[in-house]
C-alpha cells in the first residue's frame, strides 16, 4: 500500500516537472554538440577579441569585399560636389527603377511617401517631423546619393542597409518621383 | 410696434457679431494662427528644430519672445547672407550649431513666418494621458488576481477536508479500539486487484499505452523551441515599430535580402529614427508599458551606443541581443534564398511578428515543418527565360501544371544538410 502510494507520488512529481517547461527559457536538446556551431555564429560572443564580440569592423585602411570607398566627405561642400558632378553609373533601366522602386518601398516611404511627398506613415503619425516634398528640394542622382549615404538633418545614413548598386538604384527612382511630382 | 422692436434686436445682434468677427480676425492677422503655423512648422522646420529640445538647430519654443521678429525674417529666408554680413548674433548661432547652414526659405511669407511664430509661442500643453486604457489594463490585473484566489480558495477547502477525513479515521479508530470491537478480516482492494488477473493485464496495458503516448510526446518536443520568448536587455517592441507604424521588416533586418542570416541590427539603424524620438508619445503606452517604462528602454538604446542627446561621446557597449530563432548546426537555411529569391512573406514562417509586445518563436522550426512547405508550395518560374527549358521539361515528368519545390528537387537531403 505504501510502496504504490510513493511510486504514484513519484510519477506525479516527474510529470509535473516536466510540464513546468517555461517559454523564457531554450528547451532541451538531443545532442546539444551538434545543434550548436563549433565556429562562431554571427553576432556571437567571441574571446578571441578584446571586445568580446565575434561581429569586428574592418581595419583601418581595408575594405570589404564589393565596398568600395565613397571618397566625397560628408560637408557641405561635398554634397554640393555631388550634387554637380557626380556620375550615375547605372543605366535609366526598367529593372534598374523597378528594384529602385521596392528598395524605396522598404527604406524610405515611411518617411518620405510612396510618392516622395513627405508625408510617409510616420510623419502622418506625428513621430517623424519635417520631411520635405522632393519637389521642393534643390537635389540631383549626385546630391540624393551623397544623402542616402551620409544622411541629412533627421535623416541617419543608410549606408549600411544598401549596398553601392542599390544606393545608385533608389537614388535614380527618386530623381524619378521629383520629376513626376514637378511635372 | 412688437415688430419694430424685433428688428432692432436683429440688428443689434448682427452688429455685435459682426464687431466680435472683426475684432477674432485682426487678432488673427496681428498674431499669426498657431493651428497653421504647427502645419507650416511640421513641414518645413521639424526636420532640424524641435520646440523643446535643441536638434540640428536650436529649441524655437518662445523664440519670437527672445528674438526681434524683423531678425528672425530676414533669418529665415537667407541666414548666410546674414552671417556674411557679419551680424553678430548670426555669427554666434552659426559657430554654435557646427556651423551647419540653415536652409533659407524664401518661399515663407510674412503671414506664414507670423502663423509659425505663433505656434512656436504656444505655451506646453501637459501631455493628456489616456486613462481609459490605463482603466482597462488595471481591470485585467483584478480578474487575474481573483482567479488566483478563487483557486488558492478551492485548494485550501481541500485540504481542510483531508485533513477533517484523516482526523475522523483517527477517532473512529480510537473508539473502535476502546470499545474493543474487532474488524473483519476481509481482502483489501488492493489485494483483491492483485488476484484478479485479467483486470492486472488490462491495467498494465492501460498505463503502458498512457507511458507510451506521454513519452512520445515528450520525446518529440525535445530541441523544439516554438513559442520560445526570451526576455532581451532592452524591451524591443514589434508591434509599435512594425505593427503601429508600420516600418517593413527589411528596414531593420536589411540583410535577410541579401544573405544567410536576417541580422540583428546595428544600433547605428535604431540611431536613424532615435536620434529625433527620444521618449514615445503619451498615446503608445498601453497597460503594463507605461510611458515612463519605454522611455527607459530608449535610454537603454543611448547608453549602449553612446548617444548623450546631442552628439556620440563614443562610449558604446554592445547589446546582448538574445536569439529567438535558432536552427541547429547540421541545417542549412538562407534567407536572402527565400525572402529575395522566392518572395516568402516574413510572416509565413515567423508568424504575426507586427502583433507581438514580445517576440517568440511562432513556427517549429523542425524538418516536418520546413518539407511541408516545400511540398506545398509552388515555384513561381514565371518571366524566368533562362530555366524556361528545364521547367517545361520537369512539369512534363510530373504532369503537372505549377511546380512545387520538392518537385524541382527541394526535398534533397543534401540541399539543407552537408
Amino acid at each position: 500500500m505504501k510502496k504504490s502510494l510513493v511510486k504514484i507520488i513519484a510519477i506525479a512529481t516527474v510529470l509535473v516537472s516536466v510540464s513546468c517547461k517555461t517559454d523564457t527559457a531554450p528547451n532541451y536538446q538531443f545532442f546539444p554538440n551538434m545543434y550548436d556551431s563549433v565556429g562562431y555564429e554571427t553576432y556571437s560572443e567571441s574571446e578571441a577579441f578584446n571586445n568580446g564580440v565575434e561581429a569586428q569592423l574592418p581595419v583601418a585602411g581595408t575594405v570589404k569585399r564589393g565596398w568600395l570607398p565613397f571618397e566625397v566627405p560628408n560637408t557641405a561642400e561635398g554634397r554640393t560636389f555631388a550634387k554637380d558632378s557626380l556620375v550615375v553609373p547605372l543605366k535609366m533601366t526598367e529593372a534598374n527603377l523597378a528594384t529602385g522602386k521596392e528598395l524605396y518601398g522598404v527604406y524610405c516611404s515611411v518617411c518620405h511617401g510612396t510618392k516622395g511627398k513627405g508625408d510617409g506613415n510616420l510623419v502622418k503619425r506625428e513621430k517623424f517631423l519635417g520631411v520635405p516634398n522632393y519637389k521642393d528640394r534643390d537635389i540631383t542622382t549626385g546630391s540624393i546619393y551623397h544623402t542616402i549615404y551620409y544622411g541629412l538633418n533627421s535623416m541617419g545614413s543608410h549606408a549600411g542597409q544598401l549596398n553601392e548598386k542599390e544606393r545608385w538604384q533608389v537614388a535614380l527612382y527618386v530623381n524619378k518621383l521629383k520629376a513626376d511630382l514637378t511635372k | 410696434m412688437k415688430k419694430v422692436k424685433h428688428r432692432n434686436s436683429t440688428s443689434k445682434v448682427l452688429g455685435f457679431c459682426l464687431a466680435f468677427l472683426l475684432a477674432f480676425s485682426t487678432s488673427i492677422f496681428a498674431q499669426g494662427d498657431p493651428v497653421a503655423g504647427k502645419s507650416l512648422f511640421n513641414s518645413n522646420c521639424a526636420a532640424c528644430h524641435k520646440l523643446d529640445k535643441d536638434m540640428t538647430g536650436p529649441a524655437l519654443r518662445g523664440v519670437a519672445e527672445r528674438l526681434e521678429k524683423d531678425w528672425l525674417f530676414e533669418w529665415i529666408r537667407n541666414s548666410s547672407k546674414m552671417i556674411k554680413a557679419g551680424d553678430p548674433y548670426a555669427v554666434e548661432i552659426f559657430e554654435k550649431y557646427n556651423k551647419t547652414a540653415m536652409t533659407a526659405f524664401p518661399q515663407l511669407s510674412d503671414a506664414d513666418l507670423e502663423n509659425i511664430l505663433a505656434y512656436t509661442s504656444e505655451e506646453k500643453k501637459a501631455e493628456v494621458v489616456p486613462v481609459a486604457q490605463a482603466g482597462a489594463g488595471d481591470a485585467s490585473a483584478d480578474s487575474g488576481m481573483s482567479t488566483d484566489l478563487v483557486l488558492g480558495l478551492l485548494a485550501l477547502i481541500l485540504l481542510v477536508l483531508a485533513v477533517m477525513l484523516f482526523m475522523v479515521t483517527k477517532t473512529l479508530n480510537n473508539l473502535a479500539k476502546q470499545a474493543g470491537v474487532q474488524a473483519e478480516e476481509t481482502d483489501s482492494v488492493w489485494q483483491k486487484f492483485v488476484k484478479n488477473q485479467f483486470l492486472v493485464l488490462v491495467a498494465v496495458i492501460a498505463f503502458m499505452l498512457f507511458a507510451g503516448y506521454h513519452a512520445f510526446g515528450f520525446l518529440m518536443q525535445v530541441g523544439v523551441d516554438q513559442g520560445y520568448q526570451p526576455v532581451q536587455p532592452i524591451h524591443f517592441s514589434h508591434k509599435i515599430h512594425a505593427g503601429d507604424n508600420g516600418i517593413d521588416c527589411k528596414y531593420c533586418h536589411s540583410s535577410a535580402r541579401v544573405s544567410k542570416t536576417s541580422g540583428i541590427p546595428s544600433l547605428n539603424v535604431c540611431m536613424n529614427c532615435h536620434k529625433n524620438i527620444s521618449e514615445v508619445a503619451a498615446t503608445t503606452a498601453d497597460g503594463e508599458y507605461t510611458k515612463e517604462f519605454y522611455d527607459g528602454e530608449i535610454q537603454k538604446l543611448y547608453d549602449a551606443v553612446g548617444w548623450d542627446g546631442t552628439k556620440y561621446t563614443g562610449e558604446s557597449s554592445p547589446v546582448k541581443w538574445v536569439r529567438v530563432h535558432n536552427l541547429p548546426d547540421f541545417a542549412y537555411f538562407n534567407h536572402s534564398q527565400h525572402v529575395t529569391v522566392a518572395g516568402v512573406a516574413c510572416q509565413k514562417c515567423h508568424g504575426p511578428v507586427e502583433e507581438m509586445e514580445i517576440l517568440e518563436q511562432h513556427a517549429p522550426l523542425t524538418m516536418g515543418w520546413c518539407v511541408n512547405c516545400h511540398r506545398e508550395t509552388n515555384v513561381k518560374v514565371e518571366g524566368n527565360e533562362y530555366y524556361a527549358k528545364i521547367h517545361d521539361e520537369l512539369k512534363k515528368k510530373y504532369g503537372v501544371d505549377q511546380l512545387t519545390i520538392a518537385q524541382m528537387g527541394g526535398l534533397e537531403c543534401g540541399k539543407c544538410h552537408y
